[in-house]
């Protein structure tokens, strides 16, 4: 049984409050990053630990703490992204609500690396009671001296504010948080440049995920060695996975990258009800690739997933039971990307507009000869030829239910209902 | 460099954007035409720019809302759960409204919204600013009548 690193203190009575968390081994590791490293080891401690962004992306995080620019000359910005609206993804509430001195510790040592004296919590807008356990961590932390002026003496200065997000999913993206930090529309940028060199108000900003900056403190206190040797080669460190759909336990799970699917699915989540077969598995939020029972072996990590065609994403693994109706999936999945394109660039707006008419049309039973190839091409007009990645969110999940289920789509086309139905 | 140094720039007026939109949405009940003007001005910016930016935001209400606001995931995993249209129809036709209106003594407004990152205890709604998780009728009866009651 893996013993959990970041949900260790999760499970404790009025685990949120800085008491709890200092009685459990709470911001030693802040204590010792500014006491026996100079940020330069900081970082590369980040890098030996191959720690990659836990928000989507996977990036190196040390390499990422490695672009920003070094001296104090310029302003530098660190961005905490707590927009989590990914569908299926509920671990980074989880950790604000449940644990947020470890993200805060985290956030101050990153902070201390990459010489950003100003940090912002972005939060999602619907996340109120996130917003407040923020609010309150926050003050916790400035009382006892870990934020603020000369932080533990050690000359080191670092402000946090909390800022809320409104209601866009694309906020998530970090450009588009940015803008909207700014007070504007959140729209992406173009990159490059990228946040570590132009970023809040054109200033080098270290944007991290919540979870990547929970794994901080536990690399600063145990080493790299140690973070490194959990999970696999290139995907290391413990992940939160969150299981939802058709399982029998719903809910997160904290193993090792690199844990099978079939695994977290059947032992950690108790199987799907009623002794029901899967038809398939989106593992990693819904903007990634279906994963079928031949390949429910799969280890979670960033490398296995990428060579079945699939991806990690934010390892939010919904699963599907043999008598969900893959059109319905796609339209759903279709319309979730439609209502938050954000409308700047004609290919997403227009595309994904497009995609959920046709989809909706075969589910109503009024689906026309030639919608599955008339989907397959507004997914290759969409694909690659948009501003931001959400619209290749859309496409890599409609574009393998399309291929995976051809059979589901072309039966409700032609007899105007589902194959279930049958 | 010195933390004060920037402190202009970072307190750039215009980064306060959203909260005043949040504050003026408390106090107008929702972007009214003058609470945008308010807003505007204490900002330095044309209403104009204000209604462009809010309305890029689906938390900035543009009408008037009943006194709480439910908002019903509408998400593949509350679907799965049982819950999606299940819930919203229980909901439609105890308040006999549909997404978008609001019942006639100004008490509830109906909405559906994009998973709401509760997708382990789904269905989920949010009621204002409270999530509330694993949901059945019976669950959704003893709130409203708890509402109704306060
Ligand atoms: C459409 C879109 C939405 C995103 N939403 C989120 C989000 O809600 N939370 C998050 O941490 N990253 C999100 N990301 C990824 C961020 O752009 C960025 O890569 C991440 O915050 C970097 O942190 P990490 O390196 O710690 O993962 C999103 C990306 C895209 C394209
Ligand atoms: S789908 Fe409803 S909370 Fe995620």
């Amino acid at each position: 049984m893996f013993e959990p690193i970041l949900l260790k203190r999760a499970a404790l009575p009025q685990s949120q409050s800085i008491e709890v968390y200092m009685a459990n081994g709470g911001y030693q590791a802040l204590e010792k990053a500014l006491r026996e490293y100079t940020p330069d080891e900081l970082i590369e401690m980040m890098k030996k630990s191959k720690l990659r962004g836990r928000g989507g992306a996977g990036f190196p995080a040390g390499l990422k703490w490695s672009f920003m620019p070094k001296g104090d000359d310029i302003p530098k910005f660190l961005c905490v992204n707590t927009d989590e609206g990914e569908p299926g993804t509920f671990k980074d509430r989880e950790l604000i609500e449940k644990d947020p001195h470890q993200v805060i510790e985290g956030t101050i040592i990153a902070a201390y690396a990459v010489g950003a004296h100003r940090a912002f919590v972005y939060i999602r807008g619907e996340f109120f009671q996130g917003f407040k356990s923020w609010i309150k961590a926050i003050a916790e932390a400035y009382e006892k001296g870990f934020l603020g002026k000369n932080i533990l003496g050690s000359g080191f200065s670092l402000d946090i504010s909390v800022h809320r997000g409104a209601g866009a999913y694309i906020c998530g993206e970090e450009t588009a948080l940015i803008e909207s930090l700014e007070g504007h529309r959140g729209e992406p940028r173009l990159k490059p440049p990228y946040p570590a060199q132009k970023g809040y108000l054109g200033y080098p900003t270290l944007v991290h995920n919540v979870e990547t900056l929970a794994n901080v403190p536990h690399i600063v206190l145990n080493g790299a060695e140690w973070f490194a040797s959990i999970g696999t080669e290139q995907s290391t460190g413990p992940k939160i996975f969150c299981v939802s759909g058709h399982v029998f336990r719903r809910g997160v799970y904290e193993l090792p990258l690199g844990t099978p699917l079939s695994e977290i699915i059947y032992e950690y989540a108790g199987g799907v009800p009623g002794g029901k077969k899967i038809k398939a598995v989106i593992p990693g939020g819904a903007s990634t690739p279906l994963v079928t029972p031949e390949n429910i072996d799969v280890t979670m990590d960033f490398e296995s997933l990428a060579a079945i065609g699939s991806a990690l994403g934010t390892g939010a693994i919904i699963v599907l039971d043999e008598d969900t109706c893959m059109v319905d999936v796609a339209r759903r999945t279709a319309r979730f990307f439609a209502h938050e394109s954000c409308g700047k660039c004609t290919p997403c707006r227009v595309g994904s507009g497009r995609i959920l008419a046709i989809l909706e049309r075969i589910e109503a039973g009024n689906g026309q000869p030639g919608d599955v190839e008339r989907l397959r091409s507004l997914c290759d007009g969409i694909a690659g030829h948009t501003f931001c990645p959400l619209g290749d969110a859309l496409v890599a999940p409609i574009r393998s239910s399309l291929n995976l289920f051809a059979d589901e789509y072309e039966y409700h086309i032609k007899h105007g209902r589902c194959i279930r139905a049958a | 460099m010195a933390v004060g140094q920037f402190a202009q720039q970072d307190l750039q007026r215009r980064a306060m954007l959203l909260t005043a939109l949040y504050i003026a949405q408390e106090q107008y009940g929702y972007l009214t035409k003058e609470a945008i003007e308010r807003v505007a001005e204490r900002l330095g910016m044309s209403p104009g720019e204000v209604f462009e930016t809010a309305s890029f935001y689906s938390m900035y209400r543009a009408k008037p809302t009943g006194r709480y606001l439910i908002q019903v995931c509408e998400g593949l995993s509350c679907h799965l759960a049982g819950g999606a249209e299940n819930l919203l129809e229980y909901l439609e036709n105890k308040l006999g409204i549909k997404p978008g209106e609001t019942t006639p003594d100004g008490l509830f407004t109906l909405q559906t919204v994009q998973c709401l990152a509760a997708c382990g205890n789904s269905p989920a709604m949010r009621i204002n600013d409270t999530l509330y998780t694993n949901l059945n009728f019976e669950r959704v009866d003893s709130i409203l009548d708890e509402l109704r009651g306060g």
